[in-house]
Order: structure tokens, then sequence, then C-alpha cells
């Protein structure tokens, strides 16, 4: 990656300054956040590609009946490394790992995080995970079973689930690390005048996001040390022979995994949020309704674990309880959807790049959400539980969710980080090849769940062909857009048209006030801030 | 370098850390917390199972324990009060004397292991599995608590040892202790945990 200046300052972009380092050393030992964002995006895209290549195998696998490709152990092992890398090496750091420290201190008018060299340290632990991740790989066999390391089989399975489950732990540490972080230069940094109500909302979502990570991920830690206490020691907690429950594992796991979901989503609407209002050029509508609903996931979002459990034995009254507040949460993410709908109202939309991100966003993250309640339905639940409806809709959500923002952010902020432009045309074919592909692959998988096609088999039913041609196809589309997307971004990266345009888009917020790429410490000197954000003349 | 020591040095915000300690410590909580939901699940599984195993354990060890760290959070904090007093002789005492007494409580904690170790106590022991279920999760609880709690005395004492030298070295001072009261903070988390232990496991019974 190399840099530019301007020629009238004669400033030097992070990308120059090298903190007198060289070569790698220049990335990994440097404290500046926007570097430690990008030492994230990369090590993110690699697994990614990972993660991305074992999911085609499976959608291959399952294009025809019986096996194709891989026997059922081998099937398998790649729902779970797949589920494993997605999960907890890309779409929980996410969004925050990347574009919260690229973007969060320059969005509230600081110089860095509260803690850069803690930030630093956070990236370190998160590698440290994902060598565990791949020590697992080998031994005796990667781990089998799905990245929810359900007991009893968590501890009875003769494959190397252990490193598996303390990556995850390992990385549940640098999730809480960046999030301590995040509160406390948001708390702490903010520039003169920035009062609470005047904070971007990308910010905003990294906050509600970071409280989750520091308030549920510390209940994984421990119930993944404890598994770890029964594999090692033969401790019982979960093991009923010896009196434990494995109901009880679910239970601490989903207290995590449920608001995971959370720490996944919030960012996403963040950045969609920011999106939104520079491509219609309009103020964005209810500032106050998505802040107070983004702090209204956060907190209700605790309390709606048990709706993974409906089938897996819980008293009555337990389960009226998290249909009901499963419901609830729903509220306030439809409540974002109104005010980005709202705010596109009789704006002046450009459709670029990011744009279309946004907006596909919005169309697939309602099919998620509302396909969402369809499962937090009792009696619906029961018969969909476990099918491909709920891999349909996790993906719609998580993947479909996230993804999407995530792509919409980079094609966003890209000219902002690395100084150079995209090419918008490929930017826009890899769009709509990848859209395409996504809804192809993954709707069929709706009306499979329905008609009563389980997941994690390497193997269905004559009846359930048709449709799931039509989702490997759909893969491979997919997947075709995805190399399309990342191919234009890394040579725009390297070679692409060198820009310092400070405000290409016309946004509002601060990172379109800094030069492009920013300098060290972003601001020569800190902004006074008078007046509130997305405020279009 | 230039650019970190800039960063560190100029844009001290003593606010901030001990903000950043307090989260941390919320985390520990919670951390712990699972443990208490599942010692809470198994004594209301096995009442009469847990009443009976508590009374094995050593009620006058547990005791001394307790007042070890209570007078081990005493002297942290009254050496974060004297360095505020500039007496960096006074300081070091009362750190070096948290650590002793932390070393001690490791030393008593090592006894009361080895004894029910020496009666064929341990996670997963043959012995555990004859006596039932109740016996079973009440001392894979104890030893994954105690275990886990121990580890974290650890952890604080090599806190503890880095700001006793760092106050020798006065890089720790009148002017610039935060450090000493994060650590004393954390000590304070590691003291609390046990004074919900020690009732749980030998107490209640």
């Amino acid at each position: 990656m190399s840099s530019n200046t301007t020629d009238n300052t004669g400033y030097k972009s992070y990308l120059e300054e090298d903190g007198g380092r060289k070569g790698i050393f220049k990335w990994i030992l440097s404290t500046d956040h926007k570097r430690i964002g990008l030492l994230y995006l990369y090590a993110m895209m690699l697994w990614f590609c990972v993660g991305v290549v074992l999911g085609l195998l499976m959608k291959l696998e399952l294009i025809a009946p019986g096996k194709t490709l891989m026997e059922a152990q081998a099937y398998n092992a790649t729902f779970t490394v797949h589920g494993v890398i997605m999960i907890f090496l890309i779409v929980i750091p996410g969004l925050p790992a990347v574009f919260g420290n690229f973007m969060l201190p320059i969005q509230i008018g600081a110089k860095d995080v509260a803690f850069p060299r803690l930030n630093l340290f956070s990236w370190y632990i998160y590698i440290l995970g994902g060598i565990l991740v791949i020590i697992s790989l080998f031994g005796n066999g990667p781990p089998d079973t799905g990245w929810t390391f359900y007991a009893p089989y968590s501890f009875k399975t003769g494959t190397n689930m252990l490193p598996a489950a303390l990556g995850a732990f390992v990385l549940g540490f640098s999730s809480i690390l960046t999030g301590l972080n995040f509160i406390v230069t948001i708390h702490r940094m903010r520039a003169p005048g920035m009062t609470w109500f005047k904070m971007p909302l990308f910010p905003w979502t990294l906050y509600g996001t970071a409280w989750i990570q520091l308030l549920a991920t510390p209940i994984i830690g421990i119930t993944l040390l404890m598994v770890a206490g029964e594999r090692i020691l033969g401790i019982g907690f979960f093991d009923p022979a010896k009196g434990g429950d494995p109901l009880l594992y679910q239970h601490l796991f989903w207290i995590y995994s449920h608001p995971a979901v959370y720490i996944m989503i919030l960012p996403a609407m963040g950045a969609i949020s920011e999106i939104i209002p520079t491509f219609a050029k309009k103020t964005i509508f209810g500032y106050k309704a998505i802040v107070f609903s983004t702090l209204a996931i956060a907190f209700v979002g605790y309390f709606v674990w048990g709706h993974h459990m409906y089938t897996s034995g819980m008293s009555g009254a337990a389960l009226w309880a998290f249909s009901l507040l499963t419901f609830i949460v729903a509220i306030p993410s439809a409540i974002k959807v109104f005010n980005w709908i709202s705010t596109m109202h009789q704006g002046s939309i450009s459709t670029e790049i990011p744009f279309l991100w946004a907006a596909s966003f919005i169309f697939i993250f309602m099919i998620g959400g509302l396909t969402g309640l369809v499962l937090g339905s009792l009696a619906i639940d029961v018969h969909v539980h476990d099918t491909a409806f709920v891999v349909a809709h996790f993906h719609f959500i998580v993947f479909g969710g996230v993804g999407f923002a995530f792509f919409g952010a980079i094609h966003y902020w890209f000219s902002k980080i690395f100084g150079r432009k995209y090419d918008p045309s490929w930017a826009k074919t890899g769009w709509i090849i990848f859209f395409i592909g996504f809804v192809t692959l993954y709707g069929p998988m709706f009306y499979l769940g329905i008609k009563g096609m389980p997941r994690r088999y390497f193997d269905y039913l004559e009846e359930f062909h048709g449709p799931n041609i039509i989702s490997t196809l759909g893969a491979m589309v997919m997947v075709a857009g995805f190399l399309i997307i990342l191919v234009n971004l890394i040579k725009s990266a390297r070679h692409g048209e060198k820009t310092t345009e400070m405000n290409p888009w016309g946004g509002t917020n601060l990172e379109w006030q800094v030069p492009t790429p920013p300098p060290l410490e972003n601001f020569d000197e800190i902004p006074v801030i008078d007046k509130a954000t997305y405020k279009y003349d | 370098m230039s650019e970190s020591i800039a960063h560190h040095d100029e844009h001290r915000d003593d606010e901030a850390s001990k903000l950043g300690i307090w989260l941390f410590i919320f985390t520990e909580l919670l951390f712990f917390g699972g443990l208490f939901i599942t010692y809470a699940v198994y004594r209301h599984a096995h009442p009469q199972a847990f009443h009976m195993a508590a009374q094995q354990l050593d009620v006058a060890v547990g005791t001394i324990n307790t007042v070890i760290l209570l007078i081990s959070s005493m002297t942290i904090a009254m050496a974060t009060t004297s360095i505020q007093k500039k007496d960096k002789r006074t300081t070091l005492i009362l750190i070096g004397i948290t650590l002793v007494l932390a070393l001690v409580f490791l030393v008593n904690k090592y006894f009361e292991w080895s004894a029910k170790i020496d009666h064929g106590i341990w996670p997963g022991s043959p012995l555990l599995e004859e006596l039932g279920k109740g016996d079973t999760l009440f001392f894979g609880l104890y030893f994954f608590m105690t275990g886990l709690h121990a580890l974290h005395i650890i952890i604080g004492m090599i806190l503890i040892i880095v700001i006793f030298v760092r106050v020798r070295k006065d890089k720790i001072n009148f002017g610039n202790f935060q450090l000493l009261e994060n650590g004393g903070l954390y000590w304070h988390l590691v003291d609390l945990i046990w004074i919900f232990l020690f009732p749980l496991f030998y107490l209640i019974t």
C-alpha cells in the first residue's frame, strides 16, 4: 500500500507515517487505530475466504442426495469449522474491529482510542485465537460438534474440539477488550461540544455493541472453560452420568450467543445509518429514535436467549416469556427500518455503490427479520426447528445483514482509508451478481425447511433435490460476485487512481473533514462541535 | 517508537484508566457469575448432598483465608493513601505486606487442596463417583471456583509486583499513582469474589 500527499500542506498521511519501522513492523507494532483497523481487515479477509470455500464445499455436497464430495464426518467437520470461523473470527469482531477502530476516533473528534496499546494487544489476542482454531484442524481431525459446542457431545467427541473451544474463549477476550476500549473512548474522548446527542449514529451503535461485548462475552468464556474442565478432568458439570445438566450448557451458551447476534448487527445498522442520509442528502429521520432503539436492542437482547431452546425442554411459562420478549426485540429493529425509509422519502437520492449495498441491506434484513418472528412463534418453531429454514433465516440476518453492511461500509469509506478510488462499474457488477446469488442461495432453503429438510446433514431425501440444485447454483453465482468485489477492492487499494478529495460523497460527519487519507493523529487541532450532524443545506 | 510514546505520555487520562478497570471488573463479575448460576442450579437439585459435602471443608482454614484477604485489601488501600502523602517507604512496606498475605493465602489453599486430594477427592476421581452426583458436583464446583479464584490471586500478585517495582523506580509517585489505584481495585475484586465463595462452600451447611 503506497501513499500520497496533498501538495499544498505537505502533511504526512497515516500510511506514510511509519514510526521509524520497516516492512511488516510498520503494521504489527503500530498503535495507530487506523492501522490496527486495517490489520483486522486483512486478517478477516483471509478468514472470510476460507469460510466461503468451506461454505461452497457444503453446497456442492448438497447438489445431489447421497455422497457427492464428502462423507458425513467430513461434512460435520466442514459445517463446524465454517461456523466457528464465520461467527467467532469474522462477524463478531466484524464491523467494530475494522470500521469501529478506523472511524470511531475520527467520528468523535479524537486522536486515537483511549488505550492504543491495549487496542494492538486485542489484535494479537485475535490472531492467537485464530491460531488455536487452525490447530484444531490437525491431530484427531477437525471438530464436528457444530459451532455451538453443545454438551454432552462436545466432551464425548473424539475430534479435536478443545483447541477450537479455547480459540473461541481467547477471541472472546479480544472482543471484551475492544468493547472496553470503545466505551472508555466514547465517554472520555468526544470532541468539545459533542454532547451525547450530537454524536453520529455509527459511534452510538458501537457504544451499544461495546456494552454487550463487555457484559455478555464473559458468560461464554466461563462456559467454554467449564467444557474444557469437562474434557480434561471429567469434572461433571454438563455430564448427566455425573449429575450435570446439558440443558444448563445450552442456557449458558445462548445467554452469550444470542446477544452476540446483536454484537454483529448493531454496528451494521450504524453503518447503514451513516450511508443512507449521505446519499439521500437528507437529515436522518428520527435520530433519537435510532439511538434509543439501539440501546433497547442491546438491553432486551439479553433476555431472549431461550428462543433457541423451544424444543430442548423448558417450562411452558418460560416458553411464553421468551416468545413474547422475542417479539418485543423485533420492534426497535423495525423502528430503524422505518427511519431509514423515511430518511429516503423525498430525499435527492444518488444511487452510488454504497447506497446500493445499503438499500439491498434493508431488503435482505427485512426478510431475515420477519422470518425471525416466524421462528419466534412457539408453535411454528416446533415444526421448523433445526431445519434449513433456520439456516436460511440466520444467513439472511448474519450474512445478509452484517455482510451487506460490511461491503457497503468498505465501499463508502474506501477512498478515505486508502486514498484511492475503486472502479465503480466493477463494483456495481459485483454487487448485482452477489445480490442475485445470495437470494438464489438462501431463498430456496426457506422452502426446504418448511418442507422438513433438516440442517446439518450431508444427505437428504430425493424430494428435496430440485430446490437444492437452485441453492447450489446460487452459491456459485454469489461466490463469483464475491470474487469480483474482492479483486476490484484489492486491485484498487494497490493501484487505483489516487485521490485526496476530502469529501467525495458529501457526508456531514467529521471523517469527511479530515484529509484523505487521514494524518497520523487525525486532527491538527481537536475540532469544536457546535451543531448536530446530518445537516444538509 | 516516536508515535507510541507521544500517544501515551502526552494524553494521560487517569479518569479513563479508572473507568477502564471498572469495566474490566464488571466482566470479571459476570465471568464468575456463570459459575454462581451453575452453583445455584446444582445446589437446588442436590440440597442434601451439598449440605453434607460442605461439612467436609475446614471452616477454620476458610476463615483464616478470609481474614487474610480482608487485611490485604486494607493494606493495598492504605498504600494508595500513603503514596498520596508522598510516603514512598510506607507505600512499599504496605504493598509488600499485601504480597506476603497473598502468598500465605495460596499456601493455605495448597494445603487445603492437598488434604482433599489425599482423601481421594479431586475432579473426576473414582471416590467422588462412588459418593454420588451431589458430591461430584459440589467438589467439582469447589475445585473449579476456588482454582479459578486462586488463578486470579496469582494474576493479582504479578500485577502488584509490577506496581511494587514501579513505585521503587518512582514511576508511580505522588502525582501519578493511577496504576496503584487500579491494582488495588482489582485486588478488591479478588477479595470480593472470595467473600462470596467462603459462605457458599464453607458456611452454608
